[in-house]
């Protein structure tokens, strides 16, 4: 039973690459087993198909808009993850959700979808969070290492390793 | 009366690309193309030291990571005068070429054919009479009743869920949907394969590039792969044989499948040759260097004026052509930056924001007006196959006109090179440079094997920063057109970067002298059948394969609508 850590997002503009910044703090404080992958996906789309496909469960970790106020965490689980999304004018709207639709299509997808986003505060051009986002990140490292608990996964602290 | 017609993707972030309409009986008579995210790479790249430049340029998008790579070396190493051992070329163009075949391929079937494919049709559609179809046309094994019966289910199937996810975007059942329920199941049977037959291309770039989703062995002076075919952890036989396999079944997906349905397709809808000209100066790089230098290249290509690849035709002839450094400015008169000084060259570019609501007559757009000595130019797929055709690429003037005569058995009447100025010219010219490159990705497999046969095992020069300031501009025909990355270097530092993307050109708004970019003359005549479904402007947008909402990454569980299209 493999296990998925992705980190998404784009780290040029500011809050948009928090689960990148959540996952890199997560990879950098905590060691897992070898069946866990934990892996920066940035802004990749298509590219990542064969990444995903290969992985029993996905802890994706990633900027989500929900209308809630910026810097609120959630985990999206199951049929939570948005299923269907807009049209796409150009391939880099491929979100996670197309991704997953693709690899339904052809018998892949992963058994288990979890999201653990963060709302997000700017946007602009930067690779710095804002400090109320960088402010979250302990709180996210702290939700993936819960969710790979949920799957079975302890992660061990690197210190303690 | 005029209507004006809004088409604005609903992005996760302000608005990504919009394009307004003015549309009188039934067609368009004016267009304004806007991109809605202004660049910001230059500042995030100045101080910054260039042999790092690369690893953010590659987060510039999401689809194009390998892209913006290449071309960020390719642009220091120019500064520097610095030579890249043949073996890291042939390991780069590999690369390259993996990366554009991919994409190519997931334009087509995944993002643009169900501009044309009505999946709902497919439904109804008879699978015994749909293979038939599919067996008059090529000889692709999969071409076989079991198949389109299995696809038609699966695609029930997944409709029944209600998660139509990639399909979502449809114009089903839209009065300018023409093809039979066949040929909707045939292609959409093929848009499932082309799933499987994209993630093989991109198994190569994952294996040359040393890792996956993005590249980690690119180099200011060559790759970081050491080629050693004996240690497990570097490029070996067993690996470069795999990535020869993967080739040749790609290659096979291409020619039996891809080209014929390009052609099919094509001639269903014959008449969007007649739309979607634009503009016709084409500009397209030389790509694939055979030698250290960049003055040899596998794809030759250059500038077209007025469409005339006779007379209209200049060469570039390499990395350091002083007729490509000199004809590139940017104008930014109707864009949201602080203007004044006229067009602008690269090096000298500025980038400082100045919002004004849109103006029709002022700015209204984050993108700035790139031109070649002062004309609009279009890039792209059709830009690169009639710049390699007006140079002579034999193997490309051969399936400009493979496909072209497949088109005019199917209509029973001649169709020519001037066809491909249109819409669907641009898809027919995509496939084109599709089987090209495979047909190149073999080719420089086997360079790359001969090289490490004759015992050279170099992929890396190092690069030594002089003190003062050096200047230099790197290239690449990426699968949207013609990319390039000018950086001003001082004492080893960056002082300026401007990255000129491809859809810059394509999407830009009216320039210093008022001529309108590419996007908005293709639009120009185009019919709408229904102002609120404008299926015909999107076809002729995505025919660009348009590329601005670059690296947007936002899982979004609050909006869910397709395009957001608004009738003023």
């Amino acid at each position: 039973m493999s296990i998925l850590v992705l980190g998404l997002g784009n780290i040029l503009l500011m809050d948009e690459g928090v689960g990148v910044r959540a996952m890199e703090a997560f990879d950098a404080a905590w060691t897992v087993p070898d069946h866990v992958s934990v892996v920066d996906g940035g802004t990749c789309g298509m590219d990542m198909l064969d990444l995903i496909a290969s992985h029993d469960h996905l802890i994706a970790v990633d900027a989500v808009k929900t209308g809630a106020p910026p810097a609120t965490l959630v985990v999206l689980r199951g049929d939570e993850v948005p299923a269907y999304f807009k049209g796409k004018l150009s391939p880099h709207q491929l979100g996670l959700s197309d991704l997953l639709a693709s690899l339904k299509l052809q018998d892949e997808a992963p058994q288990s979808v979890t999201v653990i986003g963060c709302v997000p505060m700017a946007l602009g051009t930067g690779l710095m969070l804002s400090p109320e986002i960088e402010a979250q990140i302990p709180e996210m490292v702290t939700l993936i290492a819960e969710e790979l608990e949920r799957h079975g996964v302890t992660a061990v602290p690197r210190a303690a390793s | 009366m005029a209507q004006r017609v809004v088409v604005d993707p609903v992005t996760r972030i302000e608005g990504h690309l919009r394009v307004d309409c003015e549309v009188d009986g039934g067609k368009v008579t004016k267009a304004w193309a806007s991109g809605q995210m202004w660049r910001g790479i230059e500042l995030i790249l100045q101080g910054k030291d260039p042999r790092d430049a690369w690893v953010f340029a590659q987060r510039i998008c999401g689809v194009c990571t390998t892209v913006h790579a290449i071309t960020s070396v390719r642009a220091v190493e120019n500064a520097l005068k610095l030579e890249v051992p043949l073996n890291a070329q042939y390991i780069r163009n590999m690369i390259q070429g993996a990366h554009n075949v991919h994409d190519h391929i997931v334009h087509f079937y995944h993002l643009s054919a169900l501009d044309f494919v009505d999946i709902a049709s497919a439904l109804k559609a008879d699978p015994a009479a749909t293979a038939k179809l599919a067996q008059s046309i090529s000889d692709w094994p999969k071409n076989s009743v079991q198949e389109f019966a299995t696809a038609q289910k699966k695609l029930q199937a997944f409709i029944n869920s209600g998660q139509l996810g990639i399909f979502g975007s449809g114009y089903w059942g839209h009065p300018a949907m023409k093809l039979t329920p066949e040929a909707n199941l045939m292609a959409a049977a093929h848009y499932l394969q082309a799933l499987d037959y994209q993630r093989r291309m991109n198994k190569v770039v994952a294996i040359l590039g040393s890792k996956t989703p993005h590249i980690q062995n690119m180099a200011v002076g060559g790759v970081t792969n050491p080629i050693n075919m004996n240690s497990q952890s570097t490029l070996t036989l067993e690996k470069l044989m795999y990535i020869k396999q993967l080739i040749d079944e790609v290659g096979d997906f291409i020619t039996a499948v891809y080209l014929p349905d390009v052609a099919a397709i094509g001639a269903f809808y014959a008449d969007w040759t007649q739309y979607g000209r634009g503009v016709v100066n084409y500009l397209s790089i030389p790509d694939m260097p055979l030698d250290t230098k960049g003055t040899v290249f596998a794809l030759p290509a250059g500038f077209i004026e007025n469409g005339d690849l006779a007379k209209g035709f200049t060469p570039v002839k390499g990395f350091n052509d002083p007729y490509f450094e000199k004809g590139v400015k940017e104008s930014v008169k109707h864009s949201w930056y602080q203007g004044g000084k006229g067009p602008l060259h690269p090096y000298d570019g500025e980038t400082i924001p100045q919002f004004t609501d849109w103006q029709d007559e002022g700015k209204y757009s984050w993108i700035k007006s790139p031109t070649f000595y002062d004309k609009r130019a279009q890039v792209g797929p059709l830009a690169n196959v009639l710049g390699m055709y007006a140079s002579g690429h034999q193997r490309t003037q051969y399936w400009v006109h493979a496909v072209l005569d497949t088109v005019s058995k199917h209509l029973g009447s001649k169709v020519g090179v001037d066809a491909l100025h249109s819409t669907i010219g641009r898809h027919a010219a995509r496939a084109v440079r599709c089987v090209v490159l495979y047909e190149e990705l073999q080719n420089q497999w086997k360079l790359l094997m001969e090289n490490i046969a004759k015992g050279d095992t170099t992929t890396f020069n190092k690069p030594v920063f002089p003190k003062g300031e050096i200047r230099g501009f790197g290239f690449h025909e990426a699968p949207r057109g013609m990319l390039s990355h000018w950086v001003v270097i001082e004492n080893g530092k960056i002082k300026n970067y401007q990255a000129v993307v491809p859809t810059t050109w394509n999407a830009g708004p009216r320039d210093e002298t008022g001529q309108i970019s590419a996007y908005e003359a293709a639009l120009l005549d185009n019919p709408v059948a229904v102002a609120d479904q404008p299926l015909e402007i999107i076809r002729t947008l995505h025919s660009f394969d348009p590329c601005l909402a670059c690296a947007v990454h936002l899982t979004d569980t609050e909006t869910k609508s397709h395009y957001q299209v608004k009738v003023l």
